[in-house]
């Protein structure tokens, strides 16, 4: 029912949104927020991560029920707070996204290849199956503080690999995410670019994602924003869920350690 | 000389972890390939934190490198035509999987610069460049400017600009046209008040 609700909402959103892109000013987008108060419309979109964890999928019809985000099986309270982790059955550390690609295809029997078809939105669509169940399962840790786990060696060596990934220049621009991420008070254009090497900008920029984006109208998670900025680095296309993705989360999450998560965020 | 040997090599394979499992994170997409994971003796060098002290001895040679390698534009014309220059600073599009790669490359310079003082949507990156052209036209101007466009590492290593002639973003011609656009009198960089 709420389905059709959600894509008027989000249909109206985006058009408001365009509408005040003309003017082109930094308040425009606090503006936009106070208007929405504290309703974000990534509530729809939590309630769809909800009932997709719960619903039976896949060759062996089963639901995500079992899954273990890291607290135990199906335990989600609190869970992606905690992550990215290290997880004894495959030996690896995992964020969520490479946990749930874990999850659907040991549970559910699908392939890597279903899993990895299409993760992340183009635009104009209206939103895929991970997108909300990640909505759903950080919005599960919300008001909890970032605690990445850091004990075991593989937790550690990860977190140094993805400082070091922060720091690779490579590509025609010689773009590293430091380019763009290393100092306070900094724009492109008219976009503020955290210092994700402090704890401050770190904790404001993991706390929020996944989050809306009003200009795209749908959830973003912090996989995609992985991605997308690997894009604008001219880099080829990071692959969810891979060993790069999982570190570079890892320096951020670490690096804001102790803020309370607030995803799903809003973002312009 | 066994340790030294030691040594080397694990800075060596140090250096290449990230590489490695950059290769393995990644994938083709469009026209950009796993290729541009590769490092240049510059960006191997360039990637540390912007507080760690460098090297001299290498960074001195690598400026060198990078100065020697900078070419006379043809007839040393250095200006071009500022409208031109105008429509590459503003162009953000070039060289992203998403971009097309038939479509020339911009060398967008407002997204760290200041240029136009009558345009808003600038970053900060770098520092601003409005009123440039006050700096005069002498030949040493031309050359420090066009060599900072052509190769940046040749006065700063490490500078986080692009190398906009030999990474082969922009074409001399397009180089030309950017360097009006700063020096132009009549270039809103130097005309216009905010
Ligand atoms: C060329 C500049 C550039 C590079 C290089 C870059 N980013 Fe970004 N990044 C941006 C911009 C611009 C935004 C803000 C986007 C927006 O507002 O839509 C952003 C946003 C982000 C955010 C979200 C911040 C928030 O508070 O919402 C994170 C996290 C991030 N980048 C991480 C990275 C990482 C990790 C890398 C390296 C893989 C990287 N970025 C490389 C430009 C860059
Ligand atoms: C990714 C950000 C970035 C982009 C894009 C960029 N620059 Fe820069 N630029 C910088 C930084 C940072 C500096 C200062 C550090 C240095 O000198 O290397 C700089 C310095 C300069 C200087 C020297 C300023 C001086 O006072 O001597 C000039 C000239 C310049 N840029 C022109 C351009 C032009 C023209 C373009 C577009 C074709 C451009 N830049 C694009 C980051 C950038």
């Amino acid at each position: 029912m709420h389905k059709g609700f959600i894509r008027g909402i989000s249909a109206v959103l985006i058009g408001l949104w365009s509408a005040m892109l003309f003017s082109e000013t930094e308040g425009v987008f606090d503006e936009y927020r106070a208007m929405l108060g504290d309703d974000n419309p990534a509530i729809f979109v939590i309630f769809d991560g909800e009932e997709i964890w719960f619903t039976p999928a896949g060759p062996k019809s089963a639901s995500l029920e079992q899954c273990d985000l890291g607290l135990g099986p199906g335990v989600v309270e609190g869970a992606y707070a905690q992550l990215p982790r290290y997880f004894a059955d495959v030996d690896r550390v995992q964020d969520v996204e490479a946990r749930l690609e874990h999850c659907m295809t040991q549970l559910q029997g699908l392939t890597p290849a279903e899993v990895h078809g299409k993760p992340y939105s183009l635009r104009g669509d209206l939103g895929t199956e991970l997108e909300a169940l990640v909505a759903w399962i950080a919005d599960q840790s919300s008001g909890l503080a970032i605690a990445p786990m850091q004990a075991h060696a593989k937790e550690r060596a990860t977190y140094e690999l993805g400082e070091r990934l922060f720091y690779y220049r490579a590509g025609p621009h010689d773009f590293s995410c430091a380019t763009c991420h290393e100092q306070g008070g900094r724009r492109i254009r008219l976009q503020t670019l955290p210092n994700l090497t402090t704890y401050q900008g770190a904790a404001e920029a993991y706390s929020s994602w996944p989050a809306y984006r009003i200009s795209q109208g749908i959830v973003r998670t912090m996989g995609w924003r992985m991605r997308d900025c690997m894009r604008q680095q001219r880099m080829p296309e990071l692959v969810m869920g891979s060993e790069a993705t999982v570190a570079l989360q890892t320096y951020l999450a670490v690096n804001g350690a102790g803020a309370p998560m607030a995803a799903p965020g809003l973002k312009r | 000389m066994q340790l030294l040997a030691f040594i080397l090599f694990s800075t060596a394979v140090y250096a290449n972890e990230a590489y490695n499992v950059l290769l393995d994170s990644m994938k083709d997409k469009n026209f950009v390939t796993l290729e541009r994971l590769k490092q240049d003796e510059l960006q191997e060098f360039c990637s540390q934190p912007r507080s760690a002290s460098l090297d001299e001895v290498r960074a001195a040679k690598l400026r060198e490198a990078a100065f020697k390698g900078v070419p006379i534009p043809t007839g040393e014309r250095y200006l071009g035509d500022w409208q031109l220059g105008e429509k590459v600073a503003s162009n953000g599009r070039g060289l992203q999987y998403s971009d097309d790669p038939e479509q020339e490359n911009g060398g967008n310079c407002y997204a760290c610069h200041q240029l136009d003082p009558n345009e808003v949507a600038y970053g900060n990156l770098g520092p601003s460049l409005s009123g440039y052209g006050a700096r005069g036209q002498s030949v040493a101007m031309l050359q420090y400017t066009w060599t900072k466009l052509w190769n940046t590492h040749a006065y700063n290593v490490c500078s986080h600009m692009p190398r906009f002639g030999a990474a082969g973003i922009l074409t001399e011609k397009q180089l030309q046209d950017v360097m009006a656009f700063l020096f132009d009198p009549n270039s809103p960089v130097n005309r216009s008040q905010p």
